[in-house]
């Protein structure tokens, strides 16, 4: 087996709203590749992409509820693992 | 008493399971009739988990939110008369097609889900098709807000829904979809769900409103990113219902990998048009089909097939012929619109030198090659006004119903693929391998098709001759031919002179 | 810079779609409604027939004995589309929500008297099954109606039913800290207790029912036409007066989607039997079965709701019922 780990993706809409999360991204996950593209930003990693619910709720000043994350979606590849504190993509 | 805290799972999970029943006074077969024909075996649908746990109080406050902020855009849009903002009104193409062709998908979409949303057996796979089939009515609903202030400006938006049951290039959608539709719950959702909306869909809707917004429409943009918010929702219930497949019975595999290949193959034809209004019909293209396909198809979907792999389910058969084609299609599309421009319900127009510097760029081992030459002859014919559209009707395959257009491109791309086969005494033509297996496997089902071509030969078309059949389609004069010279180019061009004016003074 | 064009250039060249012009006219725009349900779905030129039903188009007239000239006559007098429904909704659940919460927060059900929590347990929360069933029964309409107006109305019931099956849910939760006892001893009463079984073998029976609007008509006019004014209205009212207005907080939701849920379904009755006297006849002969098969499997419940009196509650909720829709032209 190689070690080599394929692609997860996340897009959002690149608007006011999703700046916090984006933000949150580039903080929790330091080795991701974000693209700003005309009208979404995509944020890619190898293996797993992760978005967290406290780092979100310290850029955002208020409480943030993980499901807020889909107003601002446009598209994501990988398996999700979505609960109350994190909204987490993978590949295995 | 202090109450239990419930985390989302649990909550969620009381909140969808344990409300449906074993039914005693009606067999459960009678009750979910339509489930098992297929040969799928499920031996334990509560093995089945949602992705997103969302319940219904929940759903109507974030999709209200959505609705709220979308709607706000399309107000503003057609109280500043937003259209006067495009790049190009030619542009407008993309979305005559879009319209035609894309919204009807929607409204199928969401029918087809009901569907399922009535008829699967277990309790939480019934209630996520039933959100995804009221997202798809969303989707139609609002596309057809949007587009209405266009419609209110421009050429060719104002029937689509009669066309869509008529039009000659518009049965490549309208087959496709009821292709899914006339299958059972599974295939259809392995169809929609899970080869169309994981797979594909982020090469139709990316890169298109990414486009959207290169091209300076905010209205469209609002809606498509508006939409793709559930399109995530929806392509990763595509994913879960196919590793449930694959997870409850070993008997399901080779199904599944038939209906993948099957249905990849019709969802990657349909999006052909989808290359052509990439590359083409878009003013300014902020990425190439191609550069796309590698993106989202070659690298996203590879990784996905990898992920997939652990259950047997292998590549979709014929994929690599799709990426060779990826040099080819979009012009060979849009070469046929051109060829037959009097007789689509939106505008055509050759490629400017500055595009045809762009898709030279873009496709450095074909377009110079084979396309080039051929948009440059039109051009001086028109020039001279030599120019004349083809006469006669294309022959259209059996079973993606675009024009026979496709080229050999693995080995000579200058031959016209053509495949054909005989089923009760009758030969049935094929634009490639592809097409013709899923005909072989079930000519039952594809000898029924309603072709247009065929239909129009055989008089139910309004007529025999051309202004009758699109006086049938309800095309009106202005609605098709050359972008330049247009209803639409001249109402541009005013708006455009009256905002040098005002620039000027 | 696009202001200042407008004033001369920028006029319309039509005011609406040209299915829209043709049903309401050139003069005016189409409103978001119109625009929204009409005349979406395909009519013509199938490519297949669905494997599982040889005798039928992907959409078919056939599908139902009711015939109407145009299947766009009826119109919903709320407007909905997606937008104006999703966030009409919005609103609703902001106060459920609230009212939840505030039950909760305050221990409300601790002030309530045992015999009207048992009360509800006993008569309320099995109503989270009829909801459920109420679900997969407009899902089903939607699945198999004609024309986009109506598939759009449904999926918006199902969709209410489904959230009202989960509030029914949260009350049973609410009542037992979050245990699941309530909501367990509920669909073992739905499952076992002979004064269910009559409306559970009705309703089982409505699954497989083969005519979408007989199926309208169960559901949709007589199933809700008797249980939302006996249990939501009456029963609650009689809750209150026992000590327990909390509940009536917890079900407002449910009251005033039934108000608003009988404008459509009285416009629907009413169109389609001024149709034609075929119609009004086949709407008079399910209307008059139903009312028959479910007043007598509610009589029981009735009873465990109101004691001796129910008897006559649902005697004269039925009677309101009759008489409403013979205002609409069905008569029994
Ligand atoms: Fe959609
Ligand atoms: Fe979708
Ligand atoms: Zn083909």
């Amino acid at each position: 087996m190689s070690d080599k780990k394929n692609t997860v993706f996340l897009i959002l809409q690149d608007n006011e709203d999703a700046r916090p999360i984006i933000e949150a991204v580039e903080q929790d996950n330091p080795d991701a590749n974000i693209q700003y593209q005309p009208g979404m930003v995509r944020m890619e990693a190898a293996g797993r992409l992760l978005v967290n619910r406290v780092t979100v709720e310290e850029n955002l000043g208020r409480e943030w509820d993980v499901q807020e994350l889909h107003l601002n979606l446009i598209s994501l590849g990988g398996n999700i693992d979505e609960d109350e504190d994190k909204f987490e993509i993978s590949w295995r | 008493m202090p109450a239990k805290k419930l985390n989302l799972r649990k909550r969620y999970e009381l909140l969808t399971r344990g409300m449906g029943w074993e039914t005693t006074y009606q067999k459960m077969d009678d009750v979910f009739p339509y489930d098992s024909f297929e040969g799928i075996k499920i031996t334990d649908w509560d093995k089945w988990e949602d992705p997103f746990r969302l319940t219904m109080d929940s759903y109507w406050k974030f999709q209200a939110e959505k609705e709220k902020k979308l709607y706000a855009v399309i107000d503003s849009f057609a109280q500043n008369n937003g259209q006067t903002n495009l790049a190009c009104a030619s542009y407008l193409s993309a979305i005559k097609l879009f319209i035609t062709g894309v919204t009807p998908l929607e409204y199928g979409a969401h029918r087809g889900f009901a569907h399922l949303g009535r008829h699967f057996r277990g309790d939480g796979a019934r209630i996520a098709c039933q959100m995804q089939a009221i997202d798809e009515l969303r989707h139609a609903q609002t596309q057809v807000h949007t587009i209405s202030h266009y419609n209110k400006h421009f050429s060719g938006l104002h029937d689509p829904f009669h066309q869509f049951d008529r039009v000659w290039y518009l049965s490549v959608p309208k087959s496709f979809i009821e292709d899914a539709m006339s299958s059972g719950p599974f295939e259809f959702i392995t169809s929609i769900s899970f080869a169309f909306e994981y797979v594909l869909t982020n090469l139709l809707f990316v890169p298109f409103m990414s486009g959207a917004a290169y091209n300076g429409d905010m209205a469209t943009v609002t809606f498509g990113f508006s939409a793709q918010s559930d399109e995530s929702r929806h392509m990763t219930l595509g994913l879960e219902i196919i590793k449930f497949m694959l997870e409850q019975h070993e008997d399901n595999l080779p199904i599944i990998q038939r209906w993948m290949d099957k249905h990849f193959w019709r969802a990657y034809r349909l999006l052909g048009l989808v290359a052509a209004m990439q590359d083409y019909m878009l003013t300014n293209s902020p990425m190439s089909w191609k550069e796309a396909w590698e993106v989202y198809f070659v690298e996203n979907g590879g990784a996905l097939f990898e992920d997939l792999s652990r259950y047997g389910l292998k590549m979709p058969k014929y994929h690599e012929l799709a990426t060779a084609e990826a040099d080819h299609i979009s012009h060979q599309i849009w070469s046929v619109f051109c060829s037959l421009g009097n007789a689509t319900g939106f505008h055509t127009f050759l490629p400017t030198e500055e595009k045809m510097a762009w898709l030279s760029e873009k496709y450095p081992d074909t377009f110079d090659k084979y396309y080039r030459p051929r948009f440059e002859y039109w051009a001086e014919q028109k020039k001279a006004g030599t120019f004349e559209y083809q006469k006669g009707l294309p022959q259209l395959c059996q079973v993606c119903q675009i024009p026979m257009v496709f080229t050999e491109v693995q080995t000579d791309p200058m031959q016209i693929s053509y495949r054909v086969t005989e089923h009760g005494g009758d030969k049935y033509h094929f634009c490639s391998d592809g097409c013709k297996d899923i005909f072989e496997h079930e000519p039952e089902k594809y000898v029924q098709a309603w072709l247009p071509v065929h239909q129009i030969y055989q008089g139910n078309c309004g007529g025999p001759t051309l202004p009758e059949v699109l006086d049938w389609y309800k095309f009106k004069p202005e609605d098709s031919g050359d972008y330049i010279g247009s209803k639409d180019y001249h109402r541009w061009q005013e708006w455009k002179g009256a905002d040098k004016k005002v620039k000027q003074a | 810079m696009s202001i200042e064009i407008s004033a001369k250039s920028i006029t319309p060249v039509r005011l609406a779609y040209g299915n829209l012009q043709q049903r309401f006219g050139d003069k005016k725009p189409a409103s978001r409604y119109q625009e929204a349900v009409y005349d979406i779905q395909p009519t013509a030129n199938f490519q297949y027939r669905p494997l599982w039903d040889k005798n039928h188009d992907i959409y078919d007239v056939s599908k139902t004995a009711i015939v109407m000239e145009d299947w766009y006559s009826f119109a919903d007098p709320r407007q909905y589309y997606y937008g104006s429904y999703t966030i009409a909704r919005a609103k609703q659940q902001e106060v459920a929500e609230h009212n939840f919460a505030f039950v909760d927060k305050r221990d409300l059900f601790d002030a309530v008297p045992e015999a009207v929590k048992q009360a509800v347990r006993d008569v309320l929360i099995p109503l989270r099954h009829v909801e459920w069933a109420a679900n997969m029964n407009n899902c089903q309409i939607t699945d198999e109606c004609y024309g986009s107006n109506f598939s759009s109305v449904a999926m918006f019931n199902a969709m209410d039913r489904l959230g009202m099956a989960q509030y029914v849910t949260r009350i049973g939760l609410l009542l037992d800290g979050n245990e699941e006892t309530t909501l367990d001893a509920a669909k073992q009463a739905w499952m076992d207790a002979p004064q269910w079984q009559g409306l559970r073998h009705a309703i089982e029976d409505m699954f497989v029912l083969d005519d979408w609007f007989e199926l309208m008509v169960a559901q949709n006019f007589v199933l809700d036409g008797l249980v939302f004014p006996l249990l939501y209205d009456r029963f609650e009212k009689k809750l209150t007066q026992e000590g327990g207005s909390t509940v009536a907080m917890l079900t407002e939701f449910m009251d005033d989607w039934y108000q608003e849920t009988v404008r459509w379904t009285n416009a629907l009755a009413k169109v389609t039997a001024k149709e034609s006297t075929e119609n009004q006849a086949l709407l008079s002969s399910w209307v008059s079965k139903w009312m028959d098969r479910l007043s007598i499997a509610l009589e029981p419940i009735a009873i465990e709701a109101f004691g001796d009196d129910g008897a006559n509650e649902l005697v004269e909720v039925k009677a309101e019922l009759l008489d409403r829709l013979a205002k609409q032209g069905v008569t029994v």
